[in-house]
């Protein structure tokens, strides 16, 4: 039943239990279904998901390769967060239909830290890990951040930006195959924004995650991203590869073509917008 | 600590818009520091104004003066309340005897044990019913039942099951501790922010990891308050129990000063209870303090 190498994923044992019915990618001719000799870490096939009478997510297909970040834009109520937490297995009673193989390592940044305020920074980022070498990885995504020396602090005596930084440890902290991103910095101030931009950028290129990265910050897509969806009522409309080298400057014209043309598929159109 | 601030904040702040103001209405001709001073004058303060040193102390004190006065004069008869210095002397005989040590031993053991094997059965039920729907259904209802029976109307009940000796005090004193510690602390449980347990599910964590690392902490703030509510009603609880044919504890010592019209050991009685009962509630909070102090620095 499983495409994936591991055997039986967590999100498709959930599936079973659900008792949804799971679709092959054999059964779809879309020609991007044919088989890839490794399997990709994400691969979505036929994602429906309904609340209540309204269709948030229509028959949604979705790869993500090793290694490949990719940013999902959206107005607010288009679904990109529904297909989010499908692929983090935290939808547990919306109906839906559809085919999710995700791996085994995947880990979530959440919009807030949502760090646990009775524990003190280094229990918070090594929270999902046991062994003996917990805590020194710990440190080690500590030290990563920029947040060496705090790891007794308590959640509350960190700033919004350093809060968010743990949080971006402790996904880390997992070696994961894939990162799942809720606008991570949607409650930062626009200066700890661009530092986080580029502080994920060098994380991600040294830990090599496959990241969905879920925005309604047009430039903050072009900056990361190596390929920019636009989700627009359940279905993917758009999709761009960013051919940029990084790292990318936003005074450069190419980087505004890339965002003059997601903001007009976002329905955005007049000039000098820039969310 | 707030009023204290307030007037030195309020000043510079008062004083400043007619500095800026002389400007404006200079035709007027009045000088800045007359407009600044009338605006002063003219305002009215509202707030209780500056914090009095010692303040707290100066009722108790005043008491203590009226009943000396009272007493000394004659006005106070002795038999009515004995004088601030009788009690004191009493106090040292008391001690001197012995009765007072071996009533204050015997009456905290009785909280001691009521306190401890009614946190137990609060927090054992509240876990059970906290973190189980079935739990929840089979424990919760007799519990909220029990909860709007005053746990002191039980007491008749309670002597014909349990005699009226220890085993009945602590039953009583235990009953009254078990439902805050329960209230609050299956509050504490039912309240944990759900996105901490959408965190736990992405991180996998294992059930027992969740319980202790999410579950436990989480719950802990409420279960601290429940256990505040508890240890006064245990005191409450113990008061009404020592008055009922008891043949030892501060409350016999007080039930026997009655009979033979002895305000001064009544009165070192009163003192007693009003001591441990602030003591213990002090620990409590001490503990409350130390427990959470990660979210102290909040307020800091």
């Amino acid at each position: 039943m499983a495409t994936y190498p591991g055997g039986l994923t967590a999100s498709s044992a959930r599936e079973a239990r659900h008792g949804r019915p799971t679709r092959t990618p054999t059964d779809r001719s879309a020609p991007d279904a044919g088989p890839e000799s490794p399997e990709p870490p994400v691969r979505v096939r036929g994602l429906t998901r309904r609340f209540g009478t309204r269709t948030v997510l229509a028959d949604l297909d979705l790869d993500i390769a090793d290694n490949e970040f990719v940013a999902l834009l959206g107005r607010s109520g288009s679904g990109k967060s529904t297909l989010l937490r499908a692929l983090a297995g935290l939808d547990h009673d919306v109906a839906g239909t559809g085919r999710v193989d995700v791996p085994d390592r995947l880990s979530v940044i959440f919009q807030d830290a949502r760090l646990l305020p009775w524990q003190r920074v280094l229990d918070n980022v090594i929270l999902g890990l046991s062994g003996p070498d917990a805590a020194d990885q710990g440190r080690a995504r500590l030290a990563e951040v920029g947040l060496a020396g705090r790891e007794r602090a308590w959640p509350a005596e960190l700033s919004g930006g350093e809060q968010q930084r743990v949080a971006l440890a402790r996904s880390l902290v997992s070696e994961p195959r894939l990162l799942l991103a809720d606008e991570p910095f949607g409650a930062l101030d626009a200066l700890t924004r661009i530092r986080m931009h580029d502080l994920l950028r060098r994380l991600c290129q040294r830990h090599r995650p496959a990241v969905l990265l879920v925005t309604h910050d047009v430039d903050e897509a072009v900056t990361l991203a190596d390929r920019v969806l636009v989700l627009d009522a359940g279905r993917i409309t758009v999709e761009t590869t960013i051919d940029l080298s990084t790292p990318r400057s936003p005074r450069d014209p190419e980087f505004q073509e890339y965002r003059e043309r997601l903001l007009a598929a976002l329905g955005v159109t007049h000039e000098g917008a820039s969310r | 600590m707030t009023t204290q601030v307030n007037p030195e904040t309020t000043r510079p702040a008062a004083a400043a818009p007619p500095a800026v103001a002389d400007r404006g209405p200079a035709p007027a001709g009045q000088p800045s520091t007359q407009t600044g001073a009338a605006a002063r004058r003219r305002r009215r303060r509202l707030g209780p104004g500056r914090p009095i040193p010692f303040g707290g102390a100066v009722g108790p004190v005043l008491l203590l003066v009226a009943w000396s006065v009272g007493s000394a004069t004659g006005v106070l008869d002795e038999r009515t309340l004995s004088a601030p210095w009788t009690v004191v002397a009493t106090t040292g005989d008391l001690i001197a005897d012995g009765r007072l040590q071996e009533s204050l031993a015997i009456s905290t053991q009785r909280v001691g044990l009521g306190l401890f094997f009614g946190v137990l059965a609060g927090v054992l039920l509240a876990l059970i019913s906290g973190l189980s729907r079935w739990g929840e259904a089979i424990i919760d209802g007799p519990v909220q039942i029990k909860r709007a029976i005053p746990a002191l109307a039980l007491l008749p009940l309670l002597i014909l099951w349990f005699g009226i000796d220890e085993q009945m005090k602590v039953t009583t004193i235990a009953l009254g501790v078990f439902v805050p510690v329960y209230i609050h602390t299956h509050n504490g449980l039912r309240t944990i922010d759900s996105r901490y347990v959408e965190l736990a599910e992405v991180l996998r964590l294992s059930p027992a990891r969740f319980l202790r690392r999410v579950v436990l902490p989480g719950a802990l703030p409420g279960f601290l308050l429940g256990l505040r509510f508890a240890v006064v009603n245990a005191w409450l609880s113990l008061v009404v129990v020592e008055q009922i044919n008891s043949t030892s504890g501060i409350g016999y010592l007080m039930e026997l000063a009655r009979q033979y019209g002895q305000t001064d050991v009544i009165i070192v009685g009163l003192v007693l209870y009003g001591l441990l009962g602030l003591f213990s509630d002090g620990a409590v909070r001490i503990a409350q303090r130390r427990a959470l102090s990660w979210r102290r620095t909040l307020a800091d």
